[in-house]
């Protein structure tokens, strides 16, 4: 049994923040439903993989000890993205020396941490949604939330649970999609074709809506799929699973 | 040729647009990743074997010199002999001073990537003696002068057309109206063009895939069995190594050898492995009258003990290769130096400094695939972003990176301004966007808008309507 009504923190990420606020009001919705308590720490800001990633490991301490921080006290984390979810789950632990407070604080929270969908299926054993969402739809897996994260079913079984939502796998759901963080920017070239053969994939099933769990993925294959003119409409997983389909898709005219 | 590690961005430029090299990388990648899984699925107790083959090298990593000295001690007790070369230059100058010894004109190849690190081929050329490499893809490239492309598929990167072309340009000899359209007919004609330098040889040089310290034995796991007549059919066989290739037992190489085909081809097994202990003893009615191993280090001691100590268990299977799709999107040459994909922007900057090679560690999304399937369990995103760490020490990065970086840093420390500052870019990309939900170009964001429309934001930042809407 799951517990009664956990004092839940949300992980906004920086980018659900900035460009799709409605991605974190889809999460906070299906929180609730789930029976949480919803809370969202001002402090925060954003997990610092980018800075982890550049090499610049003092920074990406710094903003680990700031989520940390603004973290404490909620018995759960949840954050709509298994890339910054990767972040605090798998690498906060490695930014600091084992036996000190900080490792210690890092490994706490790493363990109250969990990705939404793995977090709704998983910590509050939820097996189906109450929504209705008409889409023939496909899923891509995020690198971070299915390699590092193990997630692979739990979206897929909630997605199931959604009136008129069918899914159609394509080839290669699990193949990065070109986006990786600052890779896409710096190589853009390379980042095109992994891409492109994204894009086929996508296409060949036929389907009408791009789903996925990341909004970095989701940006990177939206515009992409705008640029060359797709129809395929293109969705955070919270959003299908929170039947918010009165919100534009991602890159698409309110 | 050697297109430099250095001007990866020029090469990957290329890579992009050549047709040829992207049909042939389309269709090789998911051909290994297919075969893979099914070698994969059919062994239950494949995971368990790779955190022993681990656990294996771990330990040899671990007490490197000992087994060392255990295995030249072996190897001269067979009566074979060791080279010591700490830099390429030492390699070539023993492989030199073996071939004046048994006034050799030409020597067989069989696959050795250590040659390659070596630059072999050009040197013995210098040196008036002819090098003619016997394993098929390693033939094709020498015949374009060019470098192997993917560890074990040396020609990956090639077209049936262009290797045809190669083979009517040199093989002058033959029927000029020969019927050339089928692979099998290609593996023919190398065959019998290689077939007369097997047996005129005077040295045969292979690499090795493991040194066992018990016995001085080389093994080397071939599918043409080029390797086999290479090394059994002349009078003198060099085995060219580098130090990590030792594994304590035989029992050690089983255990190892049972993951490696099955992550580089998907076989249970290569067709030949091959163990080597020692030259002809007397009663032997072949194998070579003489056995001497070149053990190289270049720079391989200096990563032992560093973080970057996990590069070292690799066994040149080629499956982060095959399972990357940066490498599947450019191509091994990109790279630009002998060991390509995730592993060789790895070990790269390892043996040639990461200055020679700092887009290598770069040129990846960290998407972890490459990890998943090493046999070895080498945690290559891990290393490669180690490397980072080391660029961005060094300030080896791009200045507009760094700053870009550092200001994005330094404004996420600080809360409340950081709200503010993406409050102010919510609003003003999304007034920019004018209702379409996207834009076509955005001021110091060519790299995103290059090839992609960036999606707008929505107006309001969360954290604005969080507080709006739950104050």
């Amino acid at each position: 049994m799951p517990e009664l009504s956990p004092r839940v923190g949300l992980f906004v990420t920086c980018l659900v923040d900035m460009f799709r606020p409605s991605v974190g009001f889809a999460a906070v919705k299906l929180l609730e439903d789930a029976g949480c308590t919803v809370e969202v720490p001002e402090a925060q800001t954003c997990c610092g993989q980018p800075a982890y990633n550049s090499g610049d490991t003092a920074n990406a301490r710094a903003l680990a000890l700031n989520v940390i921080a603004a973290f404490k006290g909620f018995a759960h984390v949840v954050v709509p993205s298994g890339s910054c979810g990767g972040m605090m789950v798998k690498h906060y632990p490695e930014l600091f020396e084992p036996g000190t407070t900080d490792h210690e604080e890092a490994l706490d929270l790493s363990r109250r941490t969990h990705e939404l969908t793995s977090f709704l299926t998983r910590v509050m054993k939820v097996e189906k949604v109450e929504a209705e969402f008409p889409a023939r739809a496909t899923y891509h897996d995020s690198c971070s939330g299915l390699r590092e994260l193990g997630i692979r079913n739990e979206p897929r079984k909630l997605l199931a649970s959604v009136e008129g939502v069918s899914l159609r796998e394509m080839t290669d759901s699990e193949v990065c999609c070109g986006f990786g963080g600052t890779f896409c920017v710096k190589y853009p070239g390379i980042s095109d074709k992994m891409l492109e053969k994204k894009l086929r994939h996508i296409e060949a099933t036929g389907a009408d809506t791009l789903i996925a769990g990341d909004l970095g993925c989701l940006m990177n294959m939206a515009g992409k799929l705008k640029r060359v003119g797709s129809a395929i409409k293109v969705r955070h997983v919270a959003e299908v699973l929170a039947g918010d389909y009165g919100t534009p898709p991602i890159a698409e005219a309110e | 040729m050697d297109l430099g590690a250095a001007n990866f961005k020029d090469n990957v430029g290329k890579a992009l647009a050549d047709d040829k090299l992207q049909h042939a990388m389309t269709e090789t990648g998911p051909r290994f990743v297919y075969k893979r899984t099914k070698a994969r699925e059919a062994l239950p107790e494949f995971d368990r074997l790779r955190d022993q083959a681990r656990d294996i090298k771990d330990h040899v990593l671990d007490h490197l010199d000992i087994y060392l000295e255990k295995y030249e001690a072996k190897v001269k007790e067979t009566g074979g002999h060791v080279h010591w070369a700490e830099t390429p230059d030492d390699a070539r100058a023993a492989v030199l001073e073996i071939c004046r010894k048994a006034n050799a004109r030409m020597v067989t190849k069989g696959k050795s990537m250590i040659s390659e690190e070596i630059d072999l081929n050009q040197y013995l050329e210098a040196n008036g003696i002819t090098p003619v490499e016997t394993d098929l893809g390693e033939y094709i490239i020498q015949l374009r002068n060019e470098r192997p492309s993917h560890i074990i598929a040396p020609a990956v990167h090639l077209t049936r057309d262009q290797v045809e072309a190669d083979f009517r340009r040199v093989h002058t000899h033959l029927d000029p109206k020969r019927d050339l359209t089928e692979i099998p007919s290609l593996v023919e004609e190398a065959r019998g063009v290689l077939r007369q330098k097997y047996l005129t040889a005077d040295i045969g040089i292979t690499g090795a895939n493991f040194l066992i310290a018990e016995t001085g034995t080389s093994i080397i796991v071939t599918n043409e069995g080029n390797g086999d007549l290479t090394q059994t059919l002349p009078k003198v066989h060099i085995v060219l190594a580098s130090i990590e290739k030792l594994v304590p037992t035989l029992e050690d190489a089983t255990t190892i050898l049972r993951v490696l085909a099955r992550s580089a081809t998907g076989q249970d097994f290569s067709n030949y492995t091959t163990f080597s202990t020692g030259g002809r003893r007397p009663g032997d009615l072949d194998g070579p009258i003489e056995y001497h191993v070149i053990l190289l280090d270049n720079g391989r001691a200096n990563v032992l003990g560093t973080e970057f100590q996990d590069m070292l268990r690799c066994i040149r299977c080629g499956a982060c290769l095959n399972h990357c799709p940066v490498y599947n999107a450019v191509g091994g040459h990109a790279y630009g130096w002998v060991y390509p994909g995730p592993i060789g922007s790895v070990i790269t900057p390892a043996l040639i400094g990461i200055e020679n090679a700092k887009h290598l560690p770069n040129a990846s999304t960290f998407c972890g695939r490459c990890e998943e399937v090493c046999p070895m369990r080498i945690p290559i995103p891990k290393m490669l972003r180690h490397w980072r760490e080391k660029e961005f020490e060094r300030h080896l990065q791009p200045t507009s990176m760094r700053w870009g970086l550092g200001f994005w840093a330094w404004m996420a420390k600080r809360p409340k301004l950081y709200r503010k500052a993406t409050a102010l870019a919510a609003r003003v990309l999304a007034n920019q966007a004018h209702g379409k939900g996207r834009l076509k170009k955005v001021p110091l964001a060519s790299g995103w808008t290059e090839f992609r429309d960036l999606p707008a934001p929505q107006g309001k930042t969360f954290h604005q309507l969080w507080k709006e809407r739950r104050p």
